[in-house]
């Protein structure tokens, strides 16, 4: 059932589009570096309720600031199959003799190796701009929690790719759903300071898990276990990428 | 043997009949053309053949597979030209083709031959890597006929294969598409709205019209449906009195009255000339002009729908709006 070769062939064309599409990777990566400049200054030496004492905060930032760039760039590749409708390339996919489950394989493969290539750049530039990671260990495991985070979103684009029939609804899904799942993911402040309600809604979010999971690999400090927020996140990995491709093996391409 | 065997083949958009209960065959080796105005169900005739869209209801066979029930063997014997471009234009051509002929499950030496193959007979050979932005409006034309070629199919859809390109590409398009037809014995079925298309490509035609089809046959039976000659008589004046007075002759075969001509069918044309504007002047009707031809498939069209292709187009417009809305659920 399942085409290697279309799998391979999806996964190839997204790398050529990557490498050619260079203004776009710097624009994806200039969001995430100015948070990180400006926040990880702004805030280093404060204070902050709920930190660890032995933490600073640009120790503290990173690891969620790779998170959001993996949110951004693999919703965005997800959501991407909304572009391929608009341009008509779609239906050239569409009308190959190839199954679904290859196609939504073939762009998790794509999508999920650019995400975790602009997550990677961001952890260089911030080891560039003085973060410390533990141990080469620490890197091969947040690669693993960049590419579970890649998936898991790569599946919710493809749902929103699936259900909006145009590229209008974009900014739509990005302002009432992509920022919040950021802000309420931990990225940027410890959870514990949040009011009890709305952390429990931070839960609910994956990301949550996808952050602690990085803070905890690359610089040893977390609210949850590693093997927890893994498996966590393995689960919605899955969950996002049988939805992702129930959604679009649903839709119309045409 | 038929290439392709529709049967009460029906699309509704929530509730919005698209195609409507179509039925038609065409034989293996066949160049069979679809002609209509916007917004009659061609595309998504076609759309519904190569397996984009799930019928309504109805059945369809395309190189002897179902078109619902086994898709994979449908998609494997088609190749398909889109409407609107349908090209990755951060690619190069080639690398259009390479993704084309994976997707195909093709080895790596065929892939090689056929994408050389067919960039020779599209003639872009020279253009092969360079990225698809940077190709014309025909270029891109001809690379998506050659891509629908790389994998051998047995049945080409080719969907208005001449939209927006100038008479020179036209020629161009068309003279491929008579070598595929008749010299690799692709059967191809074409959509087009161009009266001149569908007359000088197809073996056959089908007229459809609001998602139905209203006429089929060869060109020229079409043509003698109307019965010889079209005399069209631009009039000032009573145009009524005059056709009720036309329409009792016995050599008169049909009147169609639109604005202030009348176009009446004939045998031997030229010979009734003299007699129709004695006819007229009698009656105090001014003739300002008389056109004497051949029935053309305008002709046909106008015979079945009452009107011209033209403004078919301008009325079906709303139509055509209509389905976009209900397709996306507004």
């Amino acid at each position: 059932m399942i085409n290697g070769t279309a799998i391979y062939v999806l996964w190839l064309r997204e790398m050529k589009r990557f490498v050619r599409a260079k203004s776009r990777v710097i624009g994806m990566l200039a969001m995430p570096l100015f948070f990180l400049a400006f926040l990880g200054l702004g805030f280093t030496g404060m204070a902050i309720p709920g930190m660890p004492s032995n933490v600073d905060y640009i120790h503290f930032l990173v690891p969620g600031i790779i998170g959001m760039a993996m949110l951004f760039s693999s919703t965005f590749a997800g959501i991407s199959v909304l572009w391929d409708r608009e341009f008509g390339f779609l239906k050239e996919i569409m009308v190959a003799p190839v199954d679904r489950i290859s196609i939504v394989l073939g762009r998790i493969a794509g999508g999920s190796t650019t995400a975790v290539i602009q997550g990677i750049l961001v952890l260089g530039i911030s080891v560039l701009m003085g973060f410390k990671i533990a141990g080469i260990l620490s890197f091969f495991l947040s690669i693993i929690f960049m590419l579970l985070i890649a998936i898991t979103f790569i599946g919710l684009g493809l749902i929103f790719a699936s259900i909006m029939r145009d590229i209008q609804g974009f900014g739509l899904i990005m302002n009432i759903i992509i920022f919040p799942l950021f802000f309420l993911s931990g990225a940027l402040f410890p959870l514990e300071n949040l009011p009890p309600w709305v952390r429990y809604i931070s839960y609910l979010d994956p990301l949550t898990y996808g952050v602690d999971g990085l803070r905890s690999v690359l610089i040893g400090v977390s609210s949850f276990s590693v093997a927890f927020n893994s498996i966590i996140l393995t689960g919605c990995a899955l969950v996002m990428v049988l939805l992702g491709a129930y959604f679009f093996e649903k839709s119309e391409s045409v | 043997m038929y290439a392709i065997t529709v049967d009460k083949l029906t699309k509704q958009f929530n509730g919005f009949v698209a195609v409507d209960h179509i039925s038609f065959t065409v034989n293996a080796g066949e160049l069979f053309g679809v002609l209509g105005p916007n917004g009659a169900g061609k595309t998504t005739t076609i759309n519904l053949l190569s397996t984009l869209l799930k019928p309504t209801s109805g059945y369809a066979e395309v190189a002897g597979h179902n078109v619902s029930k086994d898709k994979d063997n449908v998609r494997r014997n088609i190749g398909i030209v889109f409407q609107e471009p349908a090209l990755d234009d951060k690619l190069t051509g080639k690398e259009n083709l390479e993704f084309h002929a994976m997707m195909y499950g093709m080895n790596k030496a065929d892939r090689r031959k056929r994408i050389k193959e067919v960039l020779e007979l599209v003639e872009l050979t020279d253009k092969a890597n360079v990225l698809v932005e940077k190709y014309s409006g025909g270029m891109k034309r001809r690379l998506e006929i050659a891509r629908g070629l790389i994998h051998k199919p047995e049945v080409l859809f080719l969907d208005e294969p001449t939209l927006g390109l100038d008479a020179q590409t036209r020629r161009h398009v068309w003279n491929y598409i008579k070598i595929l037809n008749k010299e690799h014995n692709v059967t191809i079925i074409l959509t087009t709205h161009y009266m001149e298309e569908a007359d000088y490509l197809c073996d056959r035609i089908g007229i459809i019209d609001h998602g139905k089809i209203i006429a089929l046959d060869t060109s020229a039976n079409l043509k003698d449906l109307l019965g010889g000659d079209v005399v069209s008589l631009e009039i000032e004046g009573d145009g009524e009195e005059l056709m009720t007075h036309l329409k009792e002759l016995r050599w008169v075969k049909a009147i169609k009255k639109h604005d202030r001509t009348l176009h009446l069918t004939m045998e031997k044309g030229e010979r009734r000339i003299p007699e129709l504007i004695s006819i007229a002047h009698k009656l105090g009707i001014t003739v300002l002009s008389v056109n004497l031809r051949e029935p053309s498939l305008e002709d046909v069209f106008l015979h079945f729908t009452g009107k011209t292709m033209r403004e078919k187009e301008a009325s079906q417009r709303e139509r055509s709006r209509e389905m976009a809305r209900r397709r996306r659920g507004r």
